[in-house]
């Protein structure tokens, strides 16, 4: 039930997009329907709320993690429910209305219902980690929705700006609370709420709280983090008045709400919390009264009332939580009423400037007074709801105590803000309906379409219900909400209208008068601001923007200049780096496993294997030397196979050897014998890395063989080999049996390495430098000798496969035989009587050979194991004797036919004297 | 034994290294090849060294090389031979359409070193 309400918007976003053939109502009616039937879940669920359960609901998802898909509904997850939802269907209504004919209003809606699920997401969250990726889907949907109107650019400014903030913050609050998970020993909340003393004791608590606050902080538009919210107003009004004052920015407080019984109560919190609270209540009450956009004025007073409910968080007594609460009520219900009504005005006048807008009650007056009443609301003027909690707010800076001898700074900075809050509603509602007439609109402005109004009359009409009648209308899910944020029993407060003659009456009032005199001597505060604008922090931070992005340009600039060589020695630097501080504090272990004695024959072999890698070296302008060389030295590695126990490494390396050389043979024949390499490029520096690379290299190996083997991983596939796969050739069985699934990934990838090498060739080769196979004089001898030699090296490719399973071989050697076998009749003979001859398609090879091992691990799922089980049978063969049949074999063939048709595809390419005409 | 496989483990890929860091193609690849066989000889002694004792079970015999280092470099010899061929192919081709065996697909300019921040041709 709970995960359908997140659900049900989320999918529901394809909705309008489909209904959106059917035209713009059909797109309204079905993203409303969305949104009423998550509204009515959450409706269903109230009763048990509010008879004081926690609804519960949850999925492990990563357990390992602590990740897990768990929900919770408690009274403030109602109470913020009520709100998203709500809203969020009197915005379907509105956006309906406000969008131009030529916006896509299918694409606003599906943006606010991925919106919507993402906010109801972070409100319903158990794991805290759950929480943390809807809060991110919702940074994105604002980012989504703020830039709308992509084709301008102060939308998308403010788009990316919103992301780089709110984001930015998001990675900050993943540290908060995977480390808060970490303290508190798990990421359910559920756990984490009871762990409050634990957390607050322990010494990494104000890390915890500083990140978890930076979240918050750039999430609600919070001081020095708010300056990205004027910026969103870009936005369509829709979406400012449902993401930037109603709900998104308040995922921060939430959060804090959220937490309140976890992290609040210290001093810490207090003087943090609190003191971000006050200075933004402060400093952006100021501000608005100085904007001259519509939305300006109402952004910047939505980071001041956010600032409000921060700070009576910070104070963090239970009766501050209520007013908390309570003004996160209020202030949604009112703001969103201005937000609509700004954008009706600026719908009907095509202006947002107050200097311009002026006296326009004449024109619409019904307007104005819904206007009137929400801004009178945001003032703080009684009977409105807006006055209940500011009263709370003035009461609780009085009896604020703790902090002794300035504890009178508190109630005077509260009735300073008061002064401009009203001053900038006085504005709102002075500037714009009267002070003169209109100069210079787009149009003549008159009232909006009557569906337009609609959503703010039922908001304005909540402002008066929840400022007159308190307790019969807000109280129940205010207390609900405001118990599960306190923690515990609630203190008695009371919503009561009228206190009689206290303290915070006066501060009220003198707010009220003081903010209408602020206003009526605006032209003085005008001209010092004027002159002295304070720092704004906006610029400060595009500047660091764009110091930040000229740095990385450098950078890149710097790294990327387009020289390989210069790339290849900074990724061997970073090696050696890596490799030095992974062993630097240890250093080489001591040597408790002295290898086998060496022999004479050991060294000779050693020193011939350095001769050839010098030589390989010395000569590397010499291509055809080189090679030469370089095949020696590979011809000793097969030796060292052959030393060491690796007997069916020594079959592979040494035929691979053997195809490797050919192929590069044939290559030489494109590029000139000897080449002058580039002389100025740094010679000293390569052999200086080249040096380090092998000494780190040298260590290494040193530092492993002189350890002690560790035999389990061994021993299990030693003992296994023969009972579960049926062979004894321990190498071959983990290839085709154990580690089958990597087998048939390798083959894969050597298919696709001989399909690319087919295309490159298909693209034509360079002109051969060098005489091709074709016109070589005939080679008697061996043209006499390979034809005999073809059946005998099929027949060993033959031997060598079946014995694989048991003996060194297998499918693998067996192909690159057969490979060969075939090369050398090409070598040998006419090349175009060999290929009349031997008409073979190879990719239909390859595709029968991985289609011969996927079959064979499809096999054993059809019979109920796992993919690639192998199965084995013991016949009886004439000759051969006793023989083994496994399923791996067939497997076995898969690779073999891989192998062949890859070669053959790739070396007959590079022959082909067909192709020299390209 | 193992400082002798460990210092020619050593030189196999400083001579690798140093080969990687050339200019031309062919170079690049013998480089890669030397690489491959340091990578190889560095895999199976991380399974210790082991004379005559290969790890095919027969009766009789209690002692058996590690068999999983040798599992993973012959997938690694596979790998290294689809490696080389494409980088090969790939080395001609570029010289096909570029005319040119650098590894930046351009020949340095007279003053000999490209400079940076020069992007090369692309193919």
């Amino acid at each position: 039930m709970l995960a359908l309400i997140i659900l049900l918007p989320v999918l529901g976003a394809a909705l309008p997009l489909w209904l959106q053939r059917r035209g713009r109502n059909a797109c309204a009616w079905g993203t409303a329907l969305v949104v009423t039937l998550s509204m009515i879940l959450l409706l269903g669920l109230a009763p048990a709320v509010f008879a004081g359960r926690l609804v519960q609901w949850g999925l492990p998802w990563i357990p390992a993690l602590g990740l897990n898909a768990s929900l919770r509904l408690d009274g403030l997850g109602l109470l913020f429910g009520l709100l998203i939802t709500g809203i969020g269907l009197l915005v379907v209504l509105y956006a309906r209305y406000y969008l131009a004919a030529h916006d896509n209003l299918a694409r606003l809606y599906a943006l606010l219902l991925l919106f919507m699920g993402a906010m109801l997401g972070i409100i319903l969250a158990d794991n805290v980690l759950l929480l943390l990726l809807f809060w991110e889907l919702t940074s994105l949907c604002s980012f989504l929705l703020v830039g709308y109107w992509h084709e301008r650019g102060d939308a998308r400014r403010g788009a990316r700006l919103a992301l780089i903030l709110t984001a930015g913050g998001g990675l900050a609050l993943l540290a908060g609370l995977l480390w808060l998970g970490q303290v508190a020993g798990s990421f359910e909340l559920s756990t984490v709420l009871l762990r409050g003393d634990v957390v607050r004791s322990d010494p990494a608590y104000l890390g915890i709280l500083l990140l978890i606050l930076l979240g918050v902080c750039t999430k609600s538009a919070q001081f020095p983090f708010h300056f990205w919210l004027p910026q969103a107003m870009a936005a369509p009004t829709p979406v400012s008045a449902y993401l930037h004052s109603a709900t998104m920015v308040k995922a921060g407080v939430f959060l804090l709400a959220r937490l309140f019984p976890v992290l609040a109560g210290t001093e810490a919190w207090f003087s943090l919390v609190g003191g971000v609270g006050l200075f933004t209540l402060l400093f952006a009450a100021y501000m608005a009264l100085f904007q001259h956009d519509l939305k300006g004025l109402l952004a910047y007073s939505t980071i001041s009332h956010l600032g409000l409910i921060t700070l009576l968080l910070g104070i963090g007594t239970p009766l501050a939580a209520v007013a908390g609460v309570f003004h996160i009520i209020n202030h949604a219900t009112f703001k969103a009423s201005l937000f609509m009504a700004a954008g009706i005005i600026e719908h009907e006048s095509g202006c947002r400037d107050m200097r311009q807008l002026n006296g326009l009650f004449k024109y619409m007056p019904q307007t104005a007074l819904l206007a009137m009443v929400a801004a009178a609301a945001m003032a703080g003027v009684p009977l409105l709801n807006g006055f209940l909690s500011k009263e709370m707010f003035f009461a609780e800076t009085v009896h604020l105590a703790r902090l002794g001898e300035i504890s009178l700074l508190f109630p005077m900075l509260a009735t300073v803000a008061g002064v401009f809050s009203v001053a900038y509603s006085a504005r709102f509602i002075h500037d714009v309906f009267f002070n003169g007439e209109p100069i210079n609109l787009p149009r003549l402005p008159h009232e909006p379409p009557r569906y337009l109004r609609v959503p703010v009359e039922i908001l304005v009409a909540l402002c008066l219900l929840v400022g007159m009648l308190p307790s019969y209308t807000v109280g129940p899910l205010l207390a609900v909400a405001a118990s599960s944020v306190v923690g515990t029993a609630l203190p008695p407060y009371s919503l009561a209208i009228w206190h009689g003659f206290n303290l915070p009456l006066l501060m009220s009032t003198l707010a009220l008068f003081g903010g209408v005199l602020v206003y009526s001597q605006r032209a003085i505060l005008f001209r010092l601001h004027e002159r002295y604008p304070p720092p704004v922090g906006q610029l400060l931070f595009a500047a660091g923007l764009n110091r930040l992005l000229d740095g990385a340009r450098w950078l890149t600039g710097w790294l990327e200049n387009g020289a390989l060589q210069r790339y290849l020695a900074l990724l061997v630097l970073a090696a050696l780096l890596a490799g030095l501080v992974g062993l630097w504090p240890t250093g080489l272990p001591a040597t408790v496993h002295p290898g086998p004695a060496l022999n004479l024959l050991d060294l000779v072999f050693g020193l011939l294997l350095a001769l050839m890698a010098l030589l390989t070296v010395r000569w590397h302008e010499r291509r055809l030397l080189a090679l030469l060389a370089a095949g020696g030295a590979g011809l000793v590695v097969v030796l060292a196979f052959v030393r060491f126990s690796a007997p069916d490494l020594a079959l592979t390396q040494l035929t691979v050897e053997v195809v490797t050389t050919v192929l590069l043979l044939l290559a030489l024949r494109f590029l000139p014998l000897e080449m002058r390499q580039n002389a100025l490029h740094r010679p000293w520096r390569d052999m200086l890395l080249a040096l380090a690379a092998g000494l780190g290299v040298a260590a290494l190996a040193w530092g492993v063989l002189n350890t002690a083997p560790q035999p389990a991983l061994a021993d299990y596939f030693l003992t296994h080999s023969l009972p579960g796969g049926g062979g004894t050739n321990v190498v071959n069985v983990i290839l085709v049996d154990f580690r089958g699934f990597d087998t048939l990934g390798e083959t894969t990838v050597l298919v696709v390495a001989a399909l690319g090498i087919a295309a490159l060739l298909a693209g034509g080769l360079p002109q051969p430098v060098a005489p091709a196979v074709v016109s070589l004089p005939r080679a008697l001898l061996l043209q006499i000798g390979v034809r005999p030699l073809l059946a005998l090296t099929l027949l060993m490719a033959v031997y060598l496969f079946l014995r694989g399973h048991n003996l060194p071989g297998g499918g693998f050697v067996a192909g690159l035989v057969a490979a060969l076998a075939l090369v050398t009749q090409y070598l040998a003979d006419d090349f175009r009587a060999v290929t009349v001859r031997l008409t073979l398609h190879y990719p239909r090879y390859m595709a029968a050979g991985l289609l011969l091992i996927a079959i064979t691990g499809a096999l054993s799922m059809v019979l109920g194991y796992p993919f690639l089980t192998s199965t084995f049978v013991h016949v009886q063969l004439p000759l051969l004797g006793d023989f083994e049949l496994a399923s791996a074999m067939a497997f076995d063939l898969g690779v073999f036919l891989v192998v062949i048709a890859t070669v053959l595809a790739i070396l007959l390419g590079l022959g082909d004297p067909g192709r020299e005409a390209v | 034994m193992n400082l002798l496989l460990a210092a020619l483990i050593g030189l196999l890929t400083a001579c690798g290294v140093f080969l990687l860091l050339r200019a031309r193609t062919f170079s690049v690849a013998l480089g890669l090849m030397l690489l491959s066989y340091a990578v190889n000889l560095l895999l199976l002694a991380s399974g210790r060294l082991v004379l005559q004792q290969p790890p095919v079970l027969e009766a009789g015999r209690a002692h058996f090389a590690d068999p999983i280092p040798q599992a993973l470099v012959l997938t690694a010899i596979v790998i290294g031979f689809g490696m080389t061929a494409f980088l090969i192919v790939l080395a001609l081709r570029a010289r096909a359409v570029l005319g040119s065996d650098h590894v930046d697909g351009v020949e340095p300019g007279p003053s000999g070193s490209a400079s940076p921040g020069e992007t090369p041709a692309r193919g």
